[in-house]
């Protein structure tokens, strides 16, 4: 029963990580436009300099 | 009320914003065209070249872009130029609620996600409890595991589950009983007792359950939140495309343009041939024919010379205006519409949604059976701790896990639906009460009809002189001009615009032909016709010195209108026409559509007392209008519709907006409004048969946290399985 000792933290750990994944991928906005995402991935235009972070549409801050 | 406010204020005296001073600024616009992912880029590209914008984002899924820009280099009319001459129409959105919902929304994301979290993990660590109890897990490692699981869900829930309390809290101080009242108490007890309980060292733990329960609510909550949020941004999207900016004259005679949200009384502005007017005023010079139709239902354009009044939303049709606003007048023809409205929403009354009516009964119910179950276990003599474990699996049982998710998701399916058939679902308790409908009022101009003339007398008109005319009319904005070019249009004549065309304001069109007599399409008058056979709704076309030809326009009915009529006549709805039109158009088109009563020149007041006739007589009226006259009514029938044409005003008042040239979307939303209320019932139905299966074993004590844990789950996935149903099933309209 030893193994528990270390066997719960890291599931809970693992857990909690994937609920601090959910919560980044919320806050920066990668839920507001679920159709565009899916086209954005096909547009060929060279990467141009990263801009300044594009402003969010507003909910997503 | 606020609805109006809010229209109001689009025509109020707003400050320019704050931040015009500050540099940076950030402006959303809505982009109508924006249809598919091969936009976002030309999309954002016209932005980014435009000089002083610094970042530009498209979302597909809003139809809107947020741009970033210099607001010393750049104005959003300029941003919206550049949108413009890449082919796409976008205005831009006043900031104040744009941002509200989608903050709800990710509110309610954020707490489902941990209410998620906490209901995996508390299940991994009570499936071992469960699966060990009988076998050799320690004593000690279950209460540790308890003890984990209490760690977790006491966090989660004080967290996840405040959307209910506020609510429940809300309710209760104001007297009421809501669906969030049993939730609050059955999740708080559940939590609190199994708390209770891990300190003792028993195995009558909930926690599962309660976070389980919390994380399904919010799922459906979330979904009914989206739902709404979609709509109203789409509503937005709608109005927003109709304001458009106004060109002001300066006194030293510079005109500039400005939004109409900054046109103030006193300015003067100038109104292009076939623009909307921006602002109720006088005209100071020009003279021309204003389509009225949208303000009084009145098809035939009017005529304006110096001195005569306009209201905003009306269409200049033929000669540039200068205006005089006076928008702030409280005599004006919107002030007294606002006023009407206003009354309207107050005579009302509330209406209560069926969740809410269900809770009311339900809620006691609950409580009731919980009491019973505790004086029972105390009756027979078991103590107070057996009989208070009793009564509290009593109400996580009956906990309306299932009724809470019932209507919510019927709503989402019906909205998801009729969204993809382009009715907009505004007012969140909109379908239940168009479920009531046994009588609909249409109003005909814009509503029944296409709002625009249409020629009727087109097979007396040979496609020679029909092209001839058209490639006059084709230089004109006059809606009988229109009507032409698109009658020659649909014959596939294309009109080749004539060159050296005049237009002279209240009689026609004229081309001179090189030695000899003029072309002339216009007025019997200014064709040299006998006026005597004139009868108003017409144009005569003379080609040089040949006969003159008459041209005869009526506002005809939508194409399918007839048809989706006489549908809602069988399936056994009263109809009836209220129009602010004369006697004699609304007789034929009442005639052409098959519906016997008809009212004619009514003002909206008048419209008005009629529904109240009506809810008098115990109909529950379905008011369908588009027109700023039919606002008021929309305001005071039992539910309401607008298309997409209609009035901003009369689009904010209607439960329910409908897009394009067709008026079935009138009989999809009430078959599916019909549909979705029996599906509703069949969920209580459901959800009232898992607790009249449970609540008996739960009284007599031989719930285990497993048992509840399973009723919850599956309960729940029924009755969202039951909804889901409605996206796809095929539905006949029946009385």
């Amino acid at each position: 029963m030893t193994s528990l000792a270390w066997l719960i933290p890291i599931a809970l750990f693992l857990g909690g990580l994937g609920l601090a994944a959910f919560l980044w991928s919320l806050k920066s906005g990668q839920y507001d436009d679920l159709d565009g995402a899916s086209w954005r991935a096909l547009n060929d235009e060279k990467a141009r300099p990263a801009p300044p972070r594009a402003p969010a549409l507003p909910g997503a801050e | 009320m606020a609805e109006a406010l809010k229209f109001g204020s689009v025509l109020a005296v707003s400050p320019k914003p704050a931040s015009a001073t500050s540099g940076m600024s950030t402006a959303i616009l809505a982009v109508e065209n924006m249809h598919c992912g091969g936009c976002i880029g030309p999309v954002e590209q016209a932005l980014l070249g435009t000089s002083g914008v610094q970042s530009a984002r498209a979302n597909l899924s809003a139809r809107r872009v947020s741009v970033r820009y210099d607001v010393t280099r750049a104005t959003p009319d300029q941003l919206i130029g550049a949108l413009e001459s890449a082919g796409y129409r976008a205005a831009e959105l006043s900031g104040h609620n744009a941002g509200d919902s989608a903050l709800r929304d990710a509110g309610l994301t954020r707490r489902l996600g941990v209410a998620g979290f906490a209901a995996m993990n508390i299940m991994l660590l009570s499936v071992s409890v469960w699966s060990g109890a009988g076998g050799d897990m320690e004593r000690s490692i279950q209460t540790l595991f308890h003890w984990l699981s209490a760690l977790i869900a006491v966090p989660a829930v004080a967290y996840a589950g405040q959307p209910f309390f506020s609510s429940a809290a809300t309710a209760l101080r104001a007297g009421r009983v809501n669906m969030d009242v049993p939730i609050s108490l059955g999740v708080i007890l559940a939590t609190g007792m199994s708390l209770f309980q891990t300190m003792r060292g028993s195995d009558q733990v909930y926690f599962d359950a309660a976070v389980t329960l919390l994380a399904f609510l919010l799922a459906g909550r979330l979904l009914d939140q989206q739902m709404r949020t979609k709509a109203s941004g789409a509503a937005a999207n709608l109005l927003g495309l109709r304001l458009t900016s106004a060109c002001v004259l300066q006194s030293d005679g510079r005109a500039e343009r400005i939004s109409v949200r900054d046109l103030v009384p006193g300015m003067r502005i100038s109104s292009a041939a076939g623009e909307r007017i921006a602002a109720d005023g006088v005209v100071v010079e020009g003279e021309s024919e204003i389509d009225e139709s949208l303000i009084t239902g009145e098809s035939a354009p009017r005529r304006v010379r110096a001195g005569d009044t306009l209201f905003a939303g009306t269409i200049n049709v033929q000669q540039p205006l200068v205006i005089n606003v006076t928008a702030s007048d409280d005599g004006s023809l919107l002030s007294e519409i606002v006023r009407l409205m206003a009354t309207a929403e107050q005579n009302k009354g509330l209406y209560v949604r069926l969740a809410d009516r269900a809770a009311r009964l339900y809620a006691p119910a609950v409580h009731i059976l919980g009491l019973g179950t505790f004086a029972g276990w105390m009756f027979a003599g078991f103590g107070w701790e057996p009989a208070l474990t009793a009564a509290i699996a009593v109400l996580i049982i009956t906990c309306p896990c299932a009724l809470a998710l019932a209507v919510p998701v019927v709503q989402v399916a019906a909205a998801g639906r009729l969204f993809s058939k382009g009715v907009i679902l505004k007012a969140p308790d909109g379908l239940e009460r168009m479920a009531e409908t046994d009588t609909i009022v249409f109003d005909k101009t814009g509503t029944l009809t296409s709002g625009t003339p249409q020629l009727v007398n087109g097979q007396e008109i040979s496609d020679v002189v029909l092209a001839a005319a058209a490639g006059l009319a084709v230089n004109s904005r006059h809606p009988y001009a229109r009507a032409v070019v698109s009658a020659a249009r649909m014959r596939g004549l294309e009109p080749v615009a004539a060159s050296g065309v005049k237009e002279k304001a209240g009689a026609g069109l004229s081309r001179e032909r090189t030695g000899g007599a003029d072309d002339r399409l216009g007025s019997a008058i200014w064709v040299g016709a006998d006026a005597q056979k004139s009868s108003g709704a017409e144009l005569w076309f003379k080609q040089g010195t040949g006969d003159p030809v008459v041209l005869h326009f009526a506002d005809r009915l939508r194409p399918d209108a007839a048809d989706v009529l006489r549908r809602l006549q069988s399936a056994g709805y009263a109809i009836e026409i209220l129009s602010g039109d004369t006697a004699a158009a609304v007789e034929m088109i009442a005639r052409e559509a098959g519906v016997a009563a008809w009212s004619a020149s009514k003002k909206p007041a008048e419209k008005i007392a009629r529904l109240e006739e009506l809810k008098r007589a115990g109909r529950k009226v379905l008011m369908v209008g588009d027109g700023l006259n039919d606002a008021p009514a929309l305001a005071a029938a039992h539910s309401s519709l607008s298309p997409s044409s209609a009035a901003d005003i009369s689009q904010t008042a209607a439960d329910a907006i409908f897009q394009g040239a067709s008026l079935a979307p009138v009989a999809e939303i009430l078959a599916v409004a019909k549909a979705s209320q029996k599906l509703a019932l069949q969920n209580f139905a459901l959800a009232i048969g898992y607790n009249i299966l449970f609540v008996p074993l739960a009284m007599v004590g031989m719930v285990t946290p497993l048992i509840a844990a399973v009723a919850m789950s599956a309960s729940s996935i029924t009755v969202t399985a039951n909804a889901v149903r409605l996206r796809t099933k095929p539905l006949e309209l029946a009385p």
